[in-house]
């Protein structure tokens, strides 16, 4: 049930510093593309560092890391895998990369004799990783999958747009899919970091099809990020109405009834519930 | 109180006892300036000091609204070097950085005493490392008004660069080409130094408005240039893109909207910072919402605040500074945007004074303490970097004073067990926003109250200051040398704090 996910260069102590004041519901502290291949032992130290000194913060830690086709990710996962973090994001995923990180999980997760299961965040970008989305999705450890529009679009050799048209199958596949399995489906991020009203726009489009939550590349986003993610105060006060009526209804053993002369029925009501439990979580209530 | 020990003052000082304390005392005013019977023109500095017979010990006033740009100050300093005059006090609003060669003349003892509200740069550091005779007294903007009408501070010349100035020797600030708007500052000067000489570079048959009525006024000095336009506007106003400095914006409007505050008639004021002007704007978008209009805005007036005036948000503005050349320009078109004198500003005794009708006040701190006191004067080690400017004066008026400030600058954190230097007492000062959370000072019980069930992070000081300590570690104590360079004069006159050499 993540809204915002806030990249942040695994290499930029002042970013991490400030990292748990952005308001994101999770940070992806960045050791692929943010940053250049000298300087990948350095990230990592300061990333191990940085959440040695973690005590409590309000959102998730999300790493991602390099992918395994490198010979980068063993040594990400060795010295950050501990239970200050959440996830783990795997770029250019398919199910076999997904596999392996799973298994490379477990053994750091037992040498460690860590408590948590750490999740995985597939990332889907190329054709392929599209195509293989519903494999993926059911892996273990995926609570959550990120389309990531800039490399697929690559892929494609299409152009990427504001507009959006271009993504419109992958966006709408990764609805399904996530929701299907009731995984977060996490659209790519807006890269135009002066446009908000862009990003609104574009945001609104994924909720439109069913994403529930979208990536953010500069902190400055995720305040519209969260707004267009969240259920609105109308929305909220209509689930509370709902889940009063229910109860009374339920003290009369009535099974269906009507509020404002509409029915009220199960997806009605478990969609209230869904409502209030979202802002709860998110103090929007 | 860092190190002030009120014995060590001098018998004409009083030290601070509250802020309110000057409610219990009258206001004192000298005579005003003789009214001058004929105006006298001019063409050279050197010729004015001849006519007026500058010579050692006099005392010097100036006004600072061409800021950063200003070329008068500088060409009196040259003057006063070249004639080796000895024992000066100057007494500026203001001195920036580029008045960089007063350094030298105090280090001459050609000045040897200096009273003003704000400094910073080349000379703020000599002044610092203990290079001048006398003392630095550094006065609020109300308090520098209240000074010179009580006759604490007394000016024999006051030397006024004004933008334009008309045959009878009438002047404003929002005409020619160094126009830079309302000349708050300086009304003071006008109506109380024994002699009043205005310096411009343009001189015409009539004026759009008067600033400075002529019969205040003895010598105008016309000169090619007073000042270049570039460095009159200060640098600073844009509105931050440093999600930090939004995030804090954010929630001091959220802040102040549970507080009660985005009603139909607020008045505020906010500062020229980019953190400041990033309230400004949300609190707009907020007064768009509610369909509101506030009474008026008020202080150092920015681009961003005019066009809160033009869209209808506020009725009017009260303006002492125009901050930009957008502010410049409304101040001359539009009635509703109204220049103030610094004493209808902030001079607590002035029966009109503007900022005790402030709903609330967006202010900085270099440092705050735990008893919410705040340093705007020095930086943590010592080094004079600016001054009360209104700060103490909007903190004591405004029903709410609000510090935003991310908790920790340059790997320090702002919050300190004691602020090395206190400008504005912790009894006038509300709120702290920052980062990581907000704080409201216990005296408030009321907005605590009011706030009991507010979303938002509310924690006490203590809280921050441990949070900061745990992110930077404890910074050492920053020592100071024994030799009072300076004192922190309060608005009502009253000594608040002394000014160290720094090691």
């Amino acid at each position: 049930m993540r809204r915002s996910l806030l990249f942040i260069p695994g290499n930029n102590p002042a970013m991490l510093q400030n990292a748990d004041c952005f308001e994101s519901d999770a940070v992806i502290i960045d050791l692929e593309d943010a940053v250049h291949v000298n300087e990948k032992d350095n990230a990592r130290n300061l990333v191990h560092c940085y959440l040695e000194s973690l005590t409590e913060v309000p959102m998730e830690i999300v790493i991602r890391i390099n992918a395994p086709d490198t010979p980068y990710y063993e040594d990400d996962l060795e010295q950050v895998v501990s239970e200050k973090i959440d996830a783990i994001m795997l770029p250019k995923a398919s199910p076999a990369s997904c596999f392996l990180i799973d298994q490379v999980l477990t053994i750091i997760e037992n040498d460690k004799k860590m408590n948590k299961k750490i999740g995985i965040i597939p990332i889907i970008e190329t054709a392929t990783g599209v195509l293989q989305m519903g494999e993926i999705a059911k892996m273990p450890r995926i609570n959550g999958i990120l389309l990531g529009a800039e490399d697929l679009s690559v892929d494609m050799e299409v152009e990427r747009t504001k507009k959006g048209t271009e993504i419109w199958y992958p966006r709408a596949k990764l609805a399904y899919t996530c929701k299907a399995l009731k995984i977060d489906a996490i659209d790519t991020p807006f890269t135009d970091t002066s446009d908000n009203e862009g990003l609104k726009e574009d945001a609104l489009k994924a909720k439109e099809l069913g994403l529930n939550a979208k990536a953010a590349i500069h902190p400055n986003q995720i305040d519209i990020i969260n707004q267009v993610f969240s259920p609105s105060e109308k929305q909220i006060i209509w689930a509370k109405r709902i889940l009063k009526a229910t109860e009374e209804a339920q003290a009369k053993n009535l099974g269906v009834f009507s509020l404002d002369g509409k029915m009220v029925d199960k997806p009605i009501i478990e969609r209230a519930q869904k409502i209030i439990k979202m802002a709860q979580k998110y103090r929007l209530d | 109180m860092s190190r002030f020990n009120p014995e060590l003052l001098p018998a004409s000082f009083v030290p601070f006892a509250s802020s309110s304390a000057f409610t219990k005392k009258e206001r004192t005013l000298i005579p005003e300036k003789e009214k001058s019977e004929n105006v006298v023109y001019l063409h050279s500095i050197p010729s004015l000091f001849d006519e007026l017979k500058i010579t050692d010990g006099m005392t010097l006033s100036f006004h600072h609204h061409l800021r950063n740009g200003d070329y008068v100050f500088n060409m009196v300093m040259e003057e006063i070097k070249r004639r080796n005059l000895k024992n000066i006090h100057l007494a500026p609003s203001a001195i920036f950085p580029n008045n960089q060669g007063l350094s030298e003349l105090i280090e001459n003892s050609n000045v040897t005493n200096i009273t003003t509200n704000y400094l910073n740069g080349p000379v703020a550091e000599t002044i610092g490392q203990g290079k001048m005779q006398g003392l630095l007294i550094m006065d609020t903007h109300g308090g520098r008004a209240r000074a010179i009408e009580s006759g604490d501070l007394k000016i024999d010349v006051a030397i006024l660069s004004t933008p334009a100035v008309d045959h009878l020797g009438n002047g404003n600030g929002i005409e020619g080409p160094s126009a830079c708007g309302s000349l708050g500052y300086a009304i003071s000067d006008l109506k109380y130094a024994k002699k009043v000489v205005l310096v411009t570079d343009y001189v015409i048959d009539s004026l759009k408005r008067v600033d400075f009525p002529n019969e205040y006024v003895d010598y105008v000095v016309k000169l090619d240039k007073i000042g270049d336009p570039k460095g009159i506007v200060s640098g600073t106003t844009k509105i931050t893109k440093d999600p930090i400095g939004l995030k804090i914006a954010r929630n001091t409007v959220k802040l102040l909207d549970e507080l009660g505050f985005i009603k139909e008639g607020l008045s505020m004021q906010t500062g020229a910072g980019g953190t400041s002007l990033a309230v400004a704007q949300y609190v707009k978008e907020k007064m768009q919402e509610k369909q509101i209009k506030g009474s008026f805005a008020s202080g150092g007036i920015t681009g961003y605040i005019v066009d809160m005036l033009k869209e209808g948000l506020f009725e009017k503005l009260y303006d002492v500074q125009c901050f930009d050349l957008q502010a410049v320009k409304s101040i001359k078109t539009n009635p509703s945007h109204i220049p103030m004198s610094a004493s209808v500003y902030a001079n607590p005794f002035d029966p009109k004074v503007i900022v005790d009708k402030l709903d609330f006040v967006i202010l900085g701190a270099t440092e705050i303490d735990t008893n919410f006191n705040v340093n705007v004067t020095t930086d943590s080690k010592g080094l004079i970097i600016g001054g009360s400017g209104g700060h103490s004066d909007t903190a004591f008026g405004a029903k709410v004073t609000i510090i935003t400030s991310s908790l920790i600058k340059s790997r320090l954190p702002i919050i300190k067990d004691k602020v090395t230097i206190i400008t504005t007492p912790g009894e006038d000062v509300d709120i702290l926003v920052t980062e990581r959370g907000i704080a409201i000072n216990p005296k408030r019980t009321d907005l605590l109250q009011k706030l009991t069930n507010s979303k938002l992070k509310i924690v006490p000081i203590e809280k921050l200051l441990e949070t900061s300590h745990k992110i930077t570690g404890e910074p050492n104590r920053i020592e100071l040398k024994n030799k009072v360079i300076g004192l922190v004069r309060y608005r009502d006159g009253a000594i608040i704090d002394l000014l160290y050499q720094y090691k």
